[in-house]
């Protein structure tokens, strides 16, 4: 599903010049769960946001199902981050004068999807979610663990391939932050493919597939058997 | 994204931010509201101007005695003239082949009173010609009576307010006045009609010019009417009044003729650049106000970068989230600008019930106020906008305030 090769990523800071990514060659199926570990200024950040579309490399190639993202327009760019791409943030990301429902629905609204559609899609999703009392609370009314439950549902609403996962639970106690992980492994149970950003290492320890990166390069990969 | 969804979007945004909403909407209304009231109240001021000239009519022109040398400055409304207008000389101009009717006019202030009751008026000296000529409607009674100009007559017609002042709740007509030294049996009662052309015939009595002439003791006329058969004739009829005149003076051309045209045309461009100035100052404060949307709507994107990247991260596309900030930008300043010309509206409707003065905001202001506003809501929104679209959404989304 994605092929990454020799993907290199360099940031200015001031007058250093900082490596995000260097010469990365990865190959992520479909339906794979892979965490990706490593210390702040690793690259996994910057490797996320590469696969989410939000940033493009400086060099080598990204191959998303077959299509080199490097030629694509910045409105194919937008709509595969609509309708293929689920981005999940550890702070939320939820805008805080919209409701919860209306916070899961803005992807699909800025796709155009009529109301019945939506509120069917919402729906499936909330029930699941197990919100369906908090959809007409603002963010702020809300607890940490119902925010990123909000926060996954409106990445899920547009049924994506791909989700991308940016250390969801850093902001979580422990409860609430297994709840989460749960949440996202059942997604993917469903045949989701998940990238999984984290710190912890137990939550890191359930995936499948694991990466270490550091200083823009993976140092080591682990493969664990289904159990 | 469906037309109702980004309306949807747009009114959320301007609701979660309020105040900043409610700043820039009294800031368009204010600059609308200025434009609005503005050339309401000059373009008020110019028609009802114009139509007190208009009440000159058409076909009508003034002789004044004297000359005026300057080109395009105000005829002499009175002076003193080298030579006086004299009755011969209105019944001359009378003769002539395209006149219809002359009517001329002697006027002075004069002590009038009735028993106990007494006042100063204006009292002006005519004919019967005088009431078609200056369209006076009379309540009661009627005109002066047809008299050979030189004939003076013991009769005068009195304004609505000078007959209430002098008579109260007793019948005036037919009822003997004092006016000077001589005394005048009341014959007609001029309905109400307001201020015309400078002087208020609710205050005016109307006497026969040639008991004008005794009672001021003064021969030479302050002017005289002329109406023509058409105003294909005013032309011809100035040259031949003109001449007429110039020969009865001993070849001097000592008289001034002026028409409604005349001074339609001084006053129309006068008030018509003043109108347009003021306009123009008015559209500037609205302009000002354009800056603001600008420094708002900056503001704004720069406050929710977060929300861009988001929106970025969502699948919004660049013109998708120009869309929603010059969306909300505009939505502000049509109901700023609505709010502002129906405020202008009530105001001037105010205004109108209060002076009695035709105090109508033209359309092209209403229309050009509210375009200008929407213009500037849109030009000075375009650049945060844009710089919004082109954000890119990993830059946007770094920082993540204003997103919980």
């Amino acid at each position: 599903m994605i092929r990454l090769r020799g993907l290199t990523r360099h940031f200015q800071a001031g007058e250093q010049r900082v490596v995000g990514l260097d010469a990365l060659q990865l190959d992520i199926h479909a339906g794979d769960y892979l965490a990706v570990m490593g210390p702040s200024g690793s690259g996994k950040s910057t490797l996320l946001n590469i696969l989410g579309l939000l940033d493009a490399p400086d060099a080598g190639e990204y191959w998303l199902d077959g299509v080199a993202t490097a030629a694509l327009s910045e409105a194919r760019r937008a709509e595969l981050r609509s309708r293929t791409i689920g981005f999940v943030f550890q702070s939320y990301h939820l805008i805080p004068r919209l409701t919860a429902l209306e916070n899961i629905e803005l992807p699909m609204l800025l796709a155009g999807i009529e109301p019945n559609l939506r509120r069917r899609r919402s729906g499936e999703l909330v029930e699941r979610l197990g919100l369906g009392d908090r959809l007409s609370h603002r963010p702020g009314e809300l607890s940490g663990g119902q925010r990123q439950r909000v926060a996954i549902a409106r990445a899920m609403v547009m049924q994506p391939a791909l989700l991308l996962a940016d250390e969801p639970t850093g902001n979580l106690d422990s409860r609430a932050g297994g709840e989460v992980i749960a949440l996202l492994e059942e997604l993917n149970d469903d045949g989701l493919t998940l990238v999984l950003v984290t710190h912890d290492a137990e939550h890191a320890a359930r995936a499948r597939r694991q990466l270490r990166l550091r200083d823009g390069r993976i140092v080591d990969e682990a493969l664990l058997e289904p159990a | 994204m469906r037309l109702v969804d980004t309306l949807a979007l747009w009114l959320g945004a301007l609701r979660g931010h309020g105040s900043r909403s409610a700043m820039l909407l009294l800031a368009v209304a204010i600059g609308v509201l200025a434009v609005v009231l503005l050339t309401g109240l000059g373009e008020g001021a110019r028609s009802f101007l114009l139509s007190e000239f208009s009440l000159l009519g058409r076909n009508t022109l003034i002789i004044l005695p004297g000359r005026n040398e300057t080109t395009g400055g105000m005829p002499p409304i009175t002076g003193m003239a080298p030579r006086d207008l004299t009755l011969q000389d209105a019944r001359a101009v009378g003769r002539l082949p395209h006149v219809w009717r002359v009517a001329p006019l002697q006027a002075g202030q004069v002590q009038v009173s009735v028993d106990n009751r007494s006042r100063e008026a204006l009292v002006l000296g005519s004919t019967r010609d005088f009431f078609a000529i200056r369209q006076l409607e009379l309540a009661h009674g009627q005109a002066l009576p047809e008299l050979d100009p030189g004939q003076a007559e013991a009769v005068c017609v009195i304004g609505a307010r000078l007959r209430r002042e002098l008579f109260g709740a007793r019948p005036a007509l037919g009822q003997w006045l004092r006016a000077g030294d001589r005394r005048f049996r009341v014959v007609g009662i001029l309905a109400e009609r307001g201020e015309s052309f400078g002087m208020d015939v609710a205050d005016m009595l109307i006497i026969p010019v040639a008991s004008a002439q005794a009672l001021f003791n003064r021969e030479g006329l302050l002017r005289v009417f002329v109406e023509v058969q058409g105003p294909a004739f005013m032309a011809i009829s100035r040259q031949q009044i003109l001449s007429t005149l110039q020969a009865r003076h001993e070849g001097k051309e000592d008289v001034t003729l002026i028409s409604q045209d005349s001074m339609l045309a001084a006053f129309g461009d006068i008030l018509g650049v003043l109108n347009l100035a003021v306009a123009g100052i008015a559209a500037i404060g609205l302009l000002v106000a354009g800056i603001l949307i600008m420094n708002v709507t900056w503001i704004s994107v720069s406050q929710r970068t977060a929300e861009i990247g988001l929106l970025k991260t969502i699948g919004a596309t660049a013109g998708q989230v120009r869309l929603l900030f010059l969306g909300e930008a505009l939505l502000l300043a049509l109901a700023g600008a609505l709010g502002g010309v129906l405020c202008a509206e009530a105001l001037l409707w105010l205004a109108r019930a209060a002076l009695h003065v035709p105090l109508y905001a033209p359309w092209w202001a209403r229309l050009g106020s509210l375009s200008l506003a929407l213009c500037c809501a849109l030009l000075f929104a375009w650049l945060p906008a844009s710089r919004a679209a082109a954000m890119a959404p990993v830059m946007a989304l770094r920082p993540a305030g204003g997103l919980s």
